[in-house]
Parts: C-alpha cells; structure tokens; sequence
C-alpha cells in the first residue's frame, strides 16, 4: 500500500506540467475569444463575465451550486475517459446515466426498513449497476457481434430514456398519478447535505472519491495496466498475451457503471424522486470533460469544474446583463476547440523536436 | 521492335535511404519486362516513379523519344501507362463498371453510361481472352477476377505499357497461368508489360528481357534465353556476403522445439496455403534460421508459434506442450521469448514511458507486484538496470518510448525479452532498419544468448545477417520448406535458388547431372 502512494512514478512529470500549461492558455484564449463575441453581438463582455463568475464563485450558495454542477460531470468525464484510455468510445453516457438513476431511485424507494448507513449504499450500488449492465450490453455486442460501441451506445441512449419515459408515467409514478414523477426515496436513501444553506450534497464527496478510484485502477492496477495497452496498442496487448475480450467487458461495465452514478447520485442528492428529464445533457458534457482533462484524473476535474461554473454562471449571467444563455454553448465550444487544438499541436511540436534532436545525434555520429 | 520508353539515370532519395541510384531501363514496344530483384532492391520505388506517384530526385524519362514529366497518376494514364498495384485499388462495394469509370473524364458529364461503358469493357477483355462480367459487385469476386478487372480497368483507360507489381504473389498456380496467356495475348497486340517479380521461374518464362536491382541500383539488363535461373539467382543475390560466421563456443544441446506437419490455411479460399507442411526442430544453444523474400509466410510461422494465430494443423512441441494449442500467455511464460518484427506497430507501446514498456510481458508475474497492484517502484528499479545493461540511450526512465530513435527501440525489446531469460527466443528482423552498430549489438546479444544454451529461431530476409548467425538455414518460399542448409556448406547461388523458389533437392540433383554446364556459369 506504502508502495501505491510513495512511488515516485512521475506520469512524465515535465511534460505533465507542460500538457497542463498549454491546456490552461488554450482555456484562457479562447475565454476570450468567447468575450469578443459577446461585445460584437452587442452586449458588454465585462459585465457578462463578471455576472458570470458571481454566478459560479462569488456566493457560498454560488459556489454550492457550481458543486452541485460538477458533480455528474466528473462521473461522464470519467465514464467517457475510462472507455477511451481502452479505445472505446462511449457515447452512451446519457443513456446509462438515465440507466442508474431508474435503478436507484427504486431502490431508494422500494427497499424499506433499511437504517441509512445500509440503505444509502445499497442504493448507491444499484445506482452503479444499473449504468453498468447497460454499458455492458454494448460491450457484449462489441465482443460478440462486432458491432461499433461508438453506434450501439447511442441506440441504448434512445432506449433507456424512452424506457425511464415509460416507468415514470407508468409502472412507478406517485400515487394517485397526476404528476409524471415517482414518489420520493425513502430519507435513508438520501444524500446528506455538504454545505449548509447550498444545495452541495456528499455525492461530490463521492465522486472525488472516484476519482481517486479510477486513478488507482488505470495507473496502479494490473488490469488497469493492460487496459491502457490494449488502448493504445491492440496488436502489442496480442503479442504481450492480454484478453482484449475480456477487458472491452470490464471496462464497458465501469464506464456504465460511473455514468450510472451520476445519475444515481444527481436523484439521491437532488431530485429525491425520479422524473422524465433528470439530466440536461449531463452524459455528452462528460465529452467534452474528458477531452478537456485529456483523460486524466486531476484534468477531469478541472474540466468538470469549468462547465459545472459555466452551468451555475450561465443564469446568472443571462438575468443581469441579458446575454443569452446559448452564448454559453457557444463558449463551451470554443474552449473544447481551443484545448484539442492545443494538444494536437504541442503533440506535433514535440514530435518535431524529437527530430531535431536524433537527426543532430545521428550527425555527430 | 523500337524503344518505348527510356528511364535515364533516375535517382530517388528517401529520408536516409537512396532507393534508386542511378538507375537505367529502357523497354521495348510489345516486350514483356521483367524487374527483378529481393525485397528492398528498388523494384517498386522505380515503377512508382514511372507511374507517377513518386517524383524522382533526377534523372528523366522518355516515352516513345519525348521527354516526359508526371506530376500525379493520372498524367502518367493520359500518357498510357498504367499500374495494377499488389493491393488491388478497387472499391468492393460498386460494380467493375462503376470502377472502371472511377476518374475516367471521357463521357457524359452528368450522367454515367453504365450500359455503354460496360458493353465496351466486355468487348475489351475478350480481344485479349479475359472473361469478366461488367455488373457484378467487385466484392464477390475471387482475387484472380479483381486483379483481371484491374488489367482491364487499366486498359480502359488507355494504357498501352501496363506494370504488373508482384501479380502472381496472390494467385494460385492455376490462377497464374491463366495470367501468363493474358499477358501473352496483350503483347501479342503491341502492349508493353513491365513485370515486377523475384520468382525466378515465372521471370524465365515469362519474359523477354530482365533488368536485375540490387540495393538501389541496375546490376544489368539480359536478355532472358541467353540467363539460366541460375545465372539470375546469382545476379539477385549478389556476390559481396561476407561470410564472417562467428565462432562458436559451445556444442549445440537437446532438441527443443519440434515442429511437425506445421500447415495454415488462408482463411478466405481454403485451397490456398499459407504455410504448408513445415517441419523443423530448433535445439539448445543452436540459431535456426528462417530465410526467404518478405511476406512468404514467416510472419505466419512466428504468429502460429507465439499463439497469435492459430496454426490449421500440425503441431509445435516444447517442453511437453503443443504450442500450437496454447494461448499466447501460456506459450510466454514457459521460458519463450519473442523479438516481434515491428517494434513500432508491435513490441513496444510507443506513447507509453520505458518503465511501462518494460513490464509489458511480465507484469501479471508476482516479481511485478503482489496482488492486483503493479509494483512500479521495482519495475522502474528493473528499467534503470535494462538500461543501463543494454545502454540504451535515453534522457531518462520515463521517457516516452516515442522519443527514441529506432536503434535504441530495439534494445529495449531486446533488453526486455533476453532479460526474462528464456529458453526458447524467437527474434522475427531483429536488426530492421539499424544502423551499423546497433546491428553488431544486437548480434553480439543474439550470439551470447546461443552461447548460454537458448535454442534460437532468427527470421531475417537480411542475407547476411542468416548466414553469419545461423547454424542451419531453413528457406521458405510461399509457405513451403525450399530447404534446410549449414551456412558453410552452401553458396550464395543456392540460396537465391531456393529464395526463388527451387528445391534444395532439385538444385543439388541438377548440379550433379549438369556438373560441367555448372561450372560455366559460375
């Protein structure tokens, strides 16, 4: 265990804190980029940004909020990351999402006479299953049938959600059956609040905690280890003996399973009952999350913490200086722009230097 | 018959390798041109030039006494010449119409005349004895069909020198023949045919002339009754081996590996073999060496033995186990070790560091962690030794494996794999593409590991690297045994024989029965 945390593996330190650097210009330019736009549409970008970081900082209850915003975004970024470190790409977030809060929401509700210390977790657990057999499907007819994850998942998408549609209008709504919503969970199967007088619930906690988890798996772990090969290398993970199978299976089961949480944890925390639209595209935000923090646990959630702030400060934002919130959007794009752009070329300028470097030593030779 | 085309001093620099030097080819009207030479001898690099994909670094070209220059393919088809590549240039969801038409700019321009089009490609390839039918979907033929719709396609586009790449590489020997009339009646009606190929049978019966490369440059151009195979054997080969063999230290042990009846079916047609009947042993302390021009089943060969592929028959006995049953895992971890042929595509996982790199065979074992956790701390310890070992020139241990330059690539596979201390190493071109010393190091690890009993089998079209590491040499052509030889009891002339297809019985009885004539030639 001394081992897992001393180890003084630096994940290419320099070129870490170089990858981080140009991230974060990139994020910066593009910000501004997004504040000219805002002043040539005809709004003044100052106190657009000014309401806009308010919104997302400037309060405690702000700041809750912006919490309360990350919170699914750090479990799809980690979702969507997790599938790509083995080269998949899951796109079924959304779907799973959906998947793990119906589950956890009948737990929550069904299961009684629970105290919370058993109850919450148990709830939490059928959360993460739910995303995670649906992500599995995908994986099976990956494995099975050949069938492209990338098409699959978002078929399951439409179908989950369809399917929640059904059982919230259905089979679970609230007696008597006016309102298209279940009937809350049971208080033991509640999430505690964080920050009193905000709406931050322990479901952050939980996601940090995942964080962690994931990192410990994909850099820590031997199974992490071969997924990571067979992500970047299929035919060396033959030559080295892995299961590739085995491991779309694995990782399809968590990456479903970590959307799972996010919607499990959004209804545990917030929602309390589940109704048609819990997400507001929470599973593709986690893309563009996973893009930001180029699949890596600590860019994740800064990349969680940037569109979780644009979510907070974007309502703000829009009722004082009466920008609309679809600028929002557009930002949000420019940024993933702008920091994919970025990486690709740090890639190529690396790449030439490297050149520079073995043409010189092969002279000297 | 008058000259069509003159190829004057044409060079071709690529980053590090000249491919051509200097070359010269002139080819008459209605001949049949044969281009031989071994892998690497710039057959393709000049034929691409010619049809315009590459451009060459000096040197001119003459069709019919005019200067001529091609800035894309499609200036070198209006000017009639036309390519059927080895990989067939098809689209296999659209008719042999439809691909025929493909960048053709006679025509309506709106709309294709399929119809029109198609009686004409069926009246083309009867003139010639070819039978295709227009409509069918280019993705339901044999390989033998596509590449007749890729003559024919060529045709319909008006090229009269037409360069075949290596055509009978895909064909069975039926298929073959049936190539050999076609190209016959073509230059029967006044078509030039350039015929890239190192089968040396095929050249002697097909052609009219050959022009033999080797590394880059024109050994001479003959015509072909006045050549035996034997004389073009030599000529592909060449004389300059150096026969250095290094001395060895210790006798050769125990059998350990036994490969019997070894067969691998092609997976689309299950008449053609990729690898057929092959049978060896590789013993204790001994290099086996596996010979032949590229792509004639020793990529086959070393995935059947490390479980990458799975062998249709036969079988492979090591240490009490069938590794032809077995799973890639298993076989590595009985004291196998495997020295893959691209270190890029397969040996190392190039965005990951060093450290990463070198677990990658062993990291599940309990020297690499206990538990479900890798043990990074010792895996990095065990990749500072490596490195140091095999002084592998790197800024650090966690270096991106990306960042090396390829000789110190190798080592670190080769670091990794000697250092799991195996019996058996199968090393598949372990000195592809190295400059001078890394090749004298990575031998001088090759030659120490034989030298402490590890049985061997080195797999290299690299003729002086076989014969100066190999106690015995096996030649393998199109997935058949040509041969087993002691590199001290052969010559260079057998070995091109056999690399081109003759038996090492055949040869030896002719040499017997025609001593005198022999002699001549050498």
């Amino acid at each position: 265990m001394k081992a897992l945390i001393t180890t003084k593996m630096k994940t290419q330190g320099k070129a870490g804190a170089q990858q981080i650097l140009v991230s974060f210009s990139a994020t910066v330019f593009a910000l501004a980029l997004g504040m000219l736009l805002i002043y040539a549409i005809g709004f003044d970008p100052f106190s657009a940004s000014v309401a806009m970081v308010d919104g997302a900082f400037g309060s405690k209850n702000a700041f809750g909020e912006t919490l309360v915003k990350m919170t699914p975004l750090i479990f799809t970024g980690m979702s969507y990351a997790l599938a790509s470190r083995c080269g998949l790409t899951n796109l079924g977030m959304e779907g799973q999402l959906y998947m793990g809060a119906l589950t956890g929401t009948a737990t929550g509700i069904y299961v009684s006479g629970l105290p919370a210390v058993l109850h919450l977790p148990l709830t939490i657990l059928a959360g993460f299953l739910g995303g995670a057999l649906w992500g599995l499907i995908a994986g099976a007819l990956k494995v099975r049938f050949g069938a492209s994850e990338i098409i699959t998942t978002v078929m399951l998408n439409t179908i989950a959600i369809s399917f929640i549609d059904y059982m919230v209008n259905g089979p679970m709504i609230e007696p008597p059956g006016i309102n298209c919503q279940t009937q809350p969970v049971r208080s033991s199967a509640q999430l505690p609040n964080l920050l009193s007088g905000t709406r931050a619930h322990w479901g952050f906690v939980i996601a940090i905690a995942f964080v962690v988890l994931f990192w410990l798996f994909l850099w820590r772990s031997k199974r992490g280890y071969e997924v990571r090969v067979a992500g970047l290398n299929l035919s060396a993970a033959r030559y080295s003996g892995i299961h590739t199978d085995k491991n779309i299976l694995l990782v399809m089961f968590l990456a479903g399973g970590l959307a799972g949480l996010a919607g499990c944890n959004e209804i545990l925390g917030i929602q309390i009952r589940m109704i048609p639209e819990i997400s507001p595209g929470y599973g593709f935000d986690g893309i563009a999350v996973s893009l930001i923090g180029n699949n890596t646990p600590f860019g994740i959630v800064i990349g969680a913490l940037l569109f979780g702030a644009f979510r907070a400060g974007g309502n703000r934002m829009q009722i004082r200086a009466k920008v609309p919130n679809a600028i929002v959007s557009v930002v949000q794009a420019l940024v993933i722009f702008a920091v994919v752009a970025s990486q690709m070329l740090l890639d190529k300028w690396n790449e030439y230097q490297m050149k520079k470097i073995h043409r010189q030593e092969s002279e000297e030779a | 018959m008058s000259v069509i085309l003159e190829m004057e001093n044409i060079c071709k620099q690529f980053p590090g390798v000249l491919a051509n030097d200097c070359v010269c080819l002139s080819v008459k009207e209605g001949e049949v041109h044969a281009l031989l030479g071994e892998n690497g001898a710039g057959k393709s690099t000049l034929m691409n030039i010619l049809c315009g994909l590459y451009k060459p670094t000096s040197g001119e070209i003459h069709l019919e006494g005019e200067l001529v220059r091609f800035n894309s393919a499609r200036d070198a088809m209006e000017r009639g010449i036309g390519m059927v590549h080895q990989h067939f240039m098809l689209i296999p969801t659209m008719t042999v119409t439809e691909n025929c038409l493909i960048g053709d700019k006679e025509g309506n321009a709106i709309k294709l005349d399929r119809k029109e089009a198609g009686q004409r490609l069926k009246e083309l390839a009867e003139r010639y004895g070819m039978e295709i039918d227009p409509d069918a979907i280019v993705g339901t033929l044999s390989v033998g069909e596509m590449q007749r719709v890729e003559i024919v396609k060529a045709l319909f586009r008006g090229a009269k020198i037409l360069i075949l790449d290596e055509p009978t590489a895909v064909l069975t020997p039926q298929e073959a023949r049936a190539l050999f009339k076609m190209i016959r009646a073509l230059t029967d009606n006044q078509f030039t045919v350039i015929f890239i190929s190192h089968k040396l049978d095929e050249v002697k019966e097909i052609s009219d002339r050959v022009t033999v490369l080797r590394q880059g440059s024109v050994v001479g151009t003959y015509d072909i009754d006045q050549c035996s195979v034997e004389e073009l054997a030599r000529l592909m080969v060449g004389r300059e081996i150096r026969f250095d063999v290094i001395e060895r230290r210790q006798a050769v042990g125990d059998t350990l590996l036994e490969v019997n009846n070894l067969s691998l079916h092609r997976q689309q047609s299950s008449e053609g073999k990729l690898l057929d009947d092959l049978s060896f042993e590789v013993r204790e302390g001994e290099v086996l060496g596996i010979a032949g021009v590229d792509g004639n089943g020793q990529a086959e060969l070393v995935e059947c033995l490390t479980g990458i592929l799975r062998a249709s028959s036969g079988e492979a006995l090591y240490q009490g186990n069938d590794l032809l049953k077995l799973s890639t895992r298993d076989i590595m971890s009985k004291d196998v070790s495997h020295i893959p042929q691209d270190r890029q595509k397969t040996g190392l996982v190039m965005p990951m560091t060093l450290v990463e790199n070198f677990a990658l065979q062993d990291y599940y074992k309990k020297d690499f962690g206990k538990g479900i956790f890798l043990d990074w701390i010792g895996v990095e310890d065990r990749s500072a030794k490596l490195i140091k070992d095999f002084s592998v020139k790197t800024p650090s241990t966690y270096e991106l494996a990306q960042n090396l330059s390829g000789g110190n690539q190798q080592k670190v596979v080769a670091a990794r794999e000697i250092s799991r201390e195996p019996k058996l190493l199968i090393a598949m071109h372990p000195t592809r593409g190295l400059d001078v010393g890394a090749v004298e190091y990575i031998h001088n690890q090759l030659i120490d590991q034989r030298d402490k009993g590890v049985g061997i089998l080195l797999v290299s079209t690299e003729m002086e690297e076989i014969m100066r590491l190999s106690d015995r040499i096996i030649v393998l052509y199109e997935g058949r045994a040509m041969g087993c030889v002691r590199p001290s009891e052969t010559t260079i002339e057998e070995m091109g024989l056999m690399m081109g297809g003759r038996k090492l019985d055949d040869i030896r009885k002719g040499r017997v029965k025609e001593a005198p004539v022999e002699e001549n030639i050498m």
